[in-house]
């Protein structure tokens, strides 16, 4: 479906990326993707984001819109009567989501990277701890905000989906790099089995990236101090 | 309007920007609400039942339902009681206000504090990065009286609790001049105009013994943390304590420094 001048600029290694090219294809919006070249940033980019010069940026009509979670939302009120609603009607639970998507990048994201960027087996112990208590208050949020349903979201994936459900390549590759299982079938398993769910949903199937590609990727981000 | 089994309640502390903020909305919106004074940094019971996950302040409690998280609380508030939008209509101005939200807690608040009360990279560039942060926001406010336009909406309640009524108050104690009404005319119109409205006034907290508290935070911030303070070299003989007071500032603080010979 055409919707206009919609233009996202982005990665296909960013989390934070693939938050705003679901909501855009659970809508059926149409759009030129700019993949931003690693390592260099497009005068575009800088021009339409100067105050984090960071990725993801939407462009609607000229206009741009930054910061992942912000352009989700935008999505879901731009184009309102495309599809079904990102975030849910009723506003505690659309407190409820932005809550934990919050909870998701403050808190959550911060300690599974500090996994990454752990020096020694010491703090790479911590990190992994954090993660895992963590995780434990999202298997708890899912149960209380799924109700039963396959998504977070209820019968479609929404919001809170795809804040943590973008996430889920990375995730695999910190498991890999840690040699440690961070969602666990046992510990968690509510989100072991949503996680498969969402990668096997249309609109985000296409987008995931294949785990092999990403680990080499993180390599070149993360490279490891020498022995 | 509220019906009458409504109960609101808040759970909030009164130098709290996060917490003023939520007052100020439901202010707004007319909604009645019980007042809870947390004693920080004690944290009650109730507070911990009521927000396991980041133990903080504010917390609304709309009957059965607890909410945490100042930002979430306010679009909650807003699409809870219609009256007196928060929020703007437009999609992308609702997007532009998110984001400026955003940047004031996230960029401006953690600029605008610790790197003036322990100046590593020296103080004049600390108070520079911090100005360069609210250029922007100067930017979006020109031309208008307030960040919602006619009327104080969701930005003017995040900003204006952070900014002018927590901030600028840290930067009276330290004796800096960070909005200049010549570098921020429109800011500087945006304060006089907040102090006018009646619902800021009332969510404010007082001058006098906010500035008297900010006091004692910036001094327990320093003796905290007294080893990254750059010193002169001084001839530590055995542990000293010595008073120091900042140019043109109201503050005097104590510092401890410990003998540090093996």
């Amino acid at each position: 479906m055409a919707t206009g001048d919609v233009k996202l600029i982005g990665s296909w290694a960013s989390v934070f990326v693939m938050r705003a090219r679901i909501a855009l294809n659970l809508k059926s919006i149409s759009y030129e993707f700019l993949q931003e070249t690693y390592g260099t940033k497009s005068e575009l980019l800088l021009k339409s984001n100067p105050v984090h010069k960071k990725m993801p940026v939407l462009i609607h009509a000229d206009k741009p819109v930054c910061e992942s979670n912000i352009i989700v939302q935008y999505i879901d009120e731009a184009w309102s009567s495309y599809g079904p609603s990102i975030l849910p009607s009723q506003p505690y639970d659309r407190a409820i989501a932005r809550f934990w998507a919050a909870y998701v990048d403050d808190k959550w994201f911060i300690a599974l990277r500090s996994i990454l960027t752990a020096r020694g087996e010491e703090e790479k112990k911590a990190a992994i701890a954090e993660v895992e208590e963590r995780t434990d208050h999202l298997e708890k949020a899912f149960i209380d905000c799924s109700n039963g349903k396959p998504f977070f979201n209820g019968d479609h994936i929404g919001y809170l989906d795809i804040a943590l459900g973008s996430f889920l390549g990375w995730w695999k590759v910190v498991e890999l790099d840690a040699s440690h299982i961070l969602l666990d079938e046992t510990k968690t398993p509510s989100l072991f089995k949503w996680a498969e769910r969402f990668c096997n949903d249309p609109a985000v199937k296409p987008l995931m990236p294949e785990t092999a590609k990403l680990a080499e990727f993180a390599r070149k981000l993360f490279p490891k101090p020498e022995a | 309007m509220a019906k009458k089994e409504e109960r609101v309640k808040l759970l909030g502390f009164w130098i709290s920007p996060f917490s003023r903020r939520v007052e100020m909305a439901l202010k707004l919106k007319g909604v009645p609400y019980e007042y809870l004074e947390e004693e920080l940094p004690k944290k009650s019971p109730l507070l911990l039942e009521l927000n396991p996950v980041h133990k903080k302040v504010p917390v609304l409690v709309h009957n059965d339902k607890i909410l945490s998280e100042s930002h979430v609380i306010l679009e909650y508030i807003d699409q809870t009681w219609s009256n007196n939008p928060i929020l703007p209509q437009d999609p992308y101005e609702r997007a532009t206000a998110r984001f400026w939200a955003k940047f004031v807690d996230e960029q401006i608040l953690p600029a605008g504090f610790m790197p003036l009360v322990k100046p590593e990279k020296g103080i004049e560039v600390a108070i520079e990065e911090t100005r360069e942060l609210i250029m922007f926001l100067e930017k979006e406010v020109t031309g208008k009286d307030f960040f919602g336009g006619k009327t104080i909406g969701f930005l003017d309640m995040v900003a204006g609790t952070m900014i002018p009524f927590c901030l600028a108050r840290a930067w009276e104690c330290m004796g800096i001049d960070m909005i200049s009404e010549d570098k921020f005319p429109g800011l500087d119109r945006w304060i006089k105009k907040l102090n006018e409205v009646e619902i800021v006034r009332e969510c404010i907290p007082p001058k006098e013994k906010h500035i008297e508290r900010m006091n004692k935070i910036i001094e327990r911030r320093l003796e905290l943390d007294h080893s990254t303070i750059p010193m002169e070299k001084v001839e530590v003989t055995s542990a000293m304590t010595f008073k120091m007071s900042l140019v043109n500032s109201c503050v005097t603080f104590k510092m401890s420094v410990v003998d540090t010979r093996e």
